[in-house]
This record gives C-alpha cells, structure tokens and sequence, in this order.
C-alpha cells in the first residue's frame, strides 16, 4: 500500500521549485542574456556619443518632460503664472534636489 | 539529536499545514493579496533599479557640458560664434553648436525630437528616423513625411534611414535631417544654434571650466553631465508621486492584514488552542506551531510576489507601469531591462515582509495560550 505523503513534504516540494525557479531567475538568467544587452548598451552608447543626447526617449508629452535635465528649474510651471502642473509624468518624477532637500535651520527672527 | 529536532519541527509544520487547508479558501485568498503586495513593491524597486543602471551606463558618453542661453530666465538660441570662443578656454576637446527642437505633428498628436547633426551623411531631403515614428506619425505615405514649416509652406521628406530598434529608449522619438530643412522647419535662424555641447579632455576640469563661462558669458547656463547623471540616477526616488501612492497602497494593505492577524483569533482558533492546551501542548509548541503557520505563508507569497515581479519587469517589458510612463504622450519607446537585483534590496524586502508578518502570528495565539484551557475552550 502507498503511503500518503506528509503535507510538509508536499509543502517542501513546492516551496523547492518556486525557490529555485526564483533563485534560477536572479542568478542565471542575468548571465544568459548579458551579451545581447552589453550589445544593445554599446548601441545605445554609441547613439548617445555620436549625436551628443543628453536624455532618454521616456517621457515625450512636453518638451519640459523629454528633456528632463535640460529644462528649466521651474520648468512645470512655465506656461503661465500659478500654473498646474499639466501632465502626469510630473506626478511620476522626484522634485529637484534643493527642494526636497531639508532647510538648514537659521536663527528665528522676533517680529517687533 | 539532530533528527529528532528536526523530526519535531516537521511534525509542528504538518500540523500547521493542516490547519491551514482546513481554512484552504480563506488562507489561499490572503497568499494571493500578500503575494500581490510584494508583487507590486518588488516590481518598483526592480524597475526603477534597473532604468537607473541603464540611464547611468548610458548617458556615461553624453557631452561633458551643454550650455544654453537664458533670456529672461527662460531657455534662448545661443549664438554660434559663443562656441568658437568657448573652444578655445583651456581644457576644452571641441565646443558644438546642437541644432535641435520640438515639432507637434498634428495628425498624430504627438512631439517628436528634431536634430541636425554636424555630420550628418544623408541628403537635404532625406531624414533618418527612430522607430516610434515609423510607428506613430500617421500619415507616412511611401516613406515620406510632410512638415509645416514656420512660415507654413509644406516640406516634404523621405525616410532615408532608420534607428535600430535596440536603441529605441534614445532614439524613439527622433527624427535627424540636414541643417536647410531644420532651420526651415524650426524657425532657427542662421548664426544660431539651440545650445552648445562641450567636450572636455579632463572631467575634474568642468566645475572650473563651468565657472569660467558663467564668468565670461554671463547670460548663459551651463549644465553639467554630473547633474545629467544625477537627474536620471534620481528621477524615481520613493518620494516621487506614482511610487509614493503605490507603496502607500502596498503597505496599507499589508497592515490591514497584520492588524487583523495581531488584534485576534476567531473562536474556532481559540477553541482549538484550548483543546491542545488540554490535551497536554505546552504553550511554546502552540507558539511553535503558529510559527510555522505564519512562515508558510509570508515565505510563500514572498517567493511568488518577487518571482512574478522578476517576470513582470524583465520579461514582460513591466507592462503594468507603461500606462503610468506613458501618461498623456502617444509616443512610448518599447524597452526591454537589463536584468539586474540588488540583493541587499531583495534581504531588506524579505526582511520587511516575511518577518513582521511571522511574529505578529505569534502575538494573539501567546495571549490565548497562557489563559487556562478550560476558559478558552468555554469562551470559544
């Protein structure tokens, strides 16, 4: 008569093949495809000297969100005065540096 | 001594996994939410990891400097002769003039990048292309494309050469032509130039370099490629909005249901600690097994949320964030990741999500535990 299988042994078993199957995924297949992507970086690499481009291609709305490092500091709200930021790639992109970087603090001034 | 430990904690297990599949359709249903949370969190720090490698690698060959004119605090044509003299302060390999701009294509309602190289090896009525817009433009017609220049005469172009495809997160957009037709098209007039790229032989020169042209062209901006590089190697930080209010999502969730695992156990899990109480566990083999019960899950769907984020953003071009990239534009460049995982993000993730989850387990069952069997097994 076959004996019935522990739960933990099926457990084990499934556990095993997910694992290994993430751990063949982290480990291995960076390795098998690194030639075509230190392929495709060369070309890209080769694009971005030859022409002298300054940003990727990720985000073409507004030529303040395709040219990233090109636009100005206040770029979002060029369009007029207190105008909202128009389009959602700002909502995708980190704030400049110095904003959100924190406030050294000065001394407090007492109104008179 | 070894295998009868261990024999221990395989028994504890199946009894653990027994208890879990009697209640098989309520834990399946948490595995798939919990797998999904780690799922989404694994699947932006994957993503964002791997476009900053890329942006980094990549933009190592953008010129060293650009300089743009600035009038009235706004980007301005720079005039051409800036670039002879910038050319010749001491440090500097060659100063360019870059002709490049925006052209709406109304058909197609879409912005795409026009450039005219020094260089550039086709005839003054050929473009070269990038492949989004042999798939965008709309209204190519035996490979020609009709602009509008500024003074609203049409100009017709014939597609001369393409982009390969594997370049497309650069080059998506773009479409190179002759100087003549540039300056037709974008209204640039002779003896100005869009900004300047400068090329300088040794890198640790360009803050003195930079300072320099501040000091001698005033009315100019110098942009450094550190600050190109950094914009890039910043662009999603967790602060950013999309990520901040997915991640938000992630960890509600994921509290909800360690609250609802922290704050108690149903009757039926009480009755049941009772009963073992009564027929002789000790209290640590009911915390032990409520261990068990608690790692089986958060392993499981750990593996599964970070499998299927592995598969999501480097195998299936992360689809479920093009939406997000592409917000209003038509124009979105297919690109494939270079697939790579920073472990010590991976332990920190496995950290944050398996551990917690595990000891919360263990919290309510401790204070059922220690309460007499004969009580629990009445209140149950």
């Amino acid at each position: 008569m076959i004996k019935p299988l522990r739960k933990s042994a099926v457990f084990a078993a499934f556990f095993s093949a997910a694992a290994a199957a993430l751990a063949g995924l982290l480990l291995v297949h960076p390795i098998y495809v690194r030639s075509a992507f230190e392929e495709r970086l060369e070309k890209h690499r080769s694009v971005t000297r030859t022409l002298g481009l300054t940003d990727p291609c990720l985000f073409t709305e507004a030529r303040y969100t395709r040219h990233l490092s090109q636009a100005d500091l206040h770029s979002a709200f060029q369009d007029h005065p207190l105008a909202m930021e128009h389009f959602p790639s700002g909502s995708m992109v980190l704030p400049p540096e110095h904003l959100v970087r924190p406030k050294p603090s000065g001394p407090k001034v007492k109104p008179r | 001594m070894t295998s009868s430990w261990f024999e221990r904690q395989r028994g504890f297990l199946d009894y653990s996994l027994s208890c879990l599949w009697r209640r098989k359709g309520r834990n399946l249903s948490l595995i798939a939410v919990y797998s999904f949370v780690v799922f989404l969190i694994s699947s932006v720090i994957f993503f964002t990891d791997a476009l900053r490698r890329e942006m980094e690698n990549i933009l190592e060959e953008a010129p060293e400097m650009i300089v743009q004119r600035t009038v009235g605090g706004r980007h301005s044509l720079i005039p051409v002769d800036y670039a002879e003299k910038m050319d010749a302060i001491r440090g500097v390999r060659s100063a360019e003039p870059r002709l490049w701009g925006y052209y709406f294509h109304q058909a197609a309602s879409s912005n795409y990048t026009l450039m005219a190289p020094a260089d550039f090896a086709l005839p003054a009525d050929r473009v070269k292309v990038g492949t989004g817009v042999l798939r965008t433009w709309g209204t190519i017609e035996e490979g020609r494309l009709y602009f509008r220049s500024r003074t609203g005469e049409p100009l017709i172009l014939s597609i001369g050469e393409a982009f390969d495809g594997a370049t497309e997160l650069m080059t998506a957009d773009l479409i190179l032509m002759a100087e003549g037709p540039f300056r037709r098209i974008a209204g640039i007039p002779e003896g100005f130039a869009t900004d300047i790229a400068l090329r300088i032989r040794n890198p640790r020169e360009c803050q003195v370099i930079a300072e320099k042209i501040s000091y001698d062209f005033p009315d100019t901006r110098p942009i450094l490629k550190e600050e190109i590089q950094r914009t890039y190697t910043s662009l999603f930080g967790w602060r950013s909005g999309y990520v901040v209010v997915l991640l938000a999502g992630a960890l509600a969730a994921f509290l909800i249901f360690t609250w609802d695992k922290a704050t108690g156990l149903s009757a039926e899990e009480r009755a049941e600690i009772g009963i073992l109480k009564g027929v002789g566990w000790d209290t640590s083999d009911i915390l032990l097994m409520k261990f068990w019960e608690g790692a089986a899950i958060s392993l499981t769907a750990f593996v599964l949320g970070v499998l299927a984020a592995y598969v999501h953003v480097f195998l299936a071009s992360a689809t479920l964030f093009e939406h997000a990239l592409k917000g209003w534009a038509v124009l979105y460049p297919s690109f494939e990741l270079r697939p790579t995982v920073d472990g010590f993000r991976l332990a920190v993730l496995l950290f944050l999500s398996v551990i917690p989850y595990t000891l919360v387990t263990i919290v309510p069952v401790w204070r059922t535990a220690i309460t007499d069997p004969d009580t629990v097994m009445r209140q149950g």
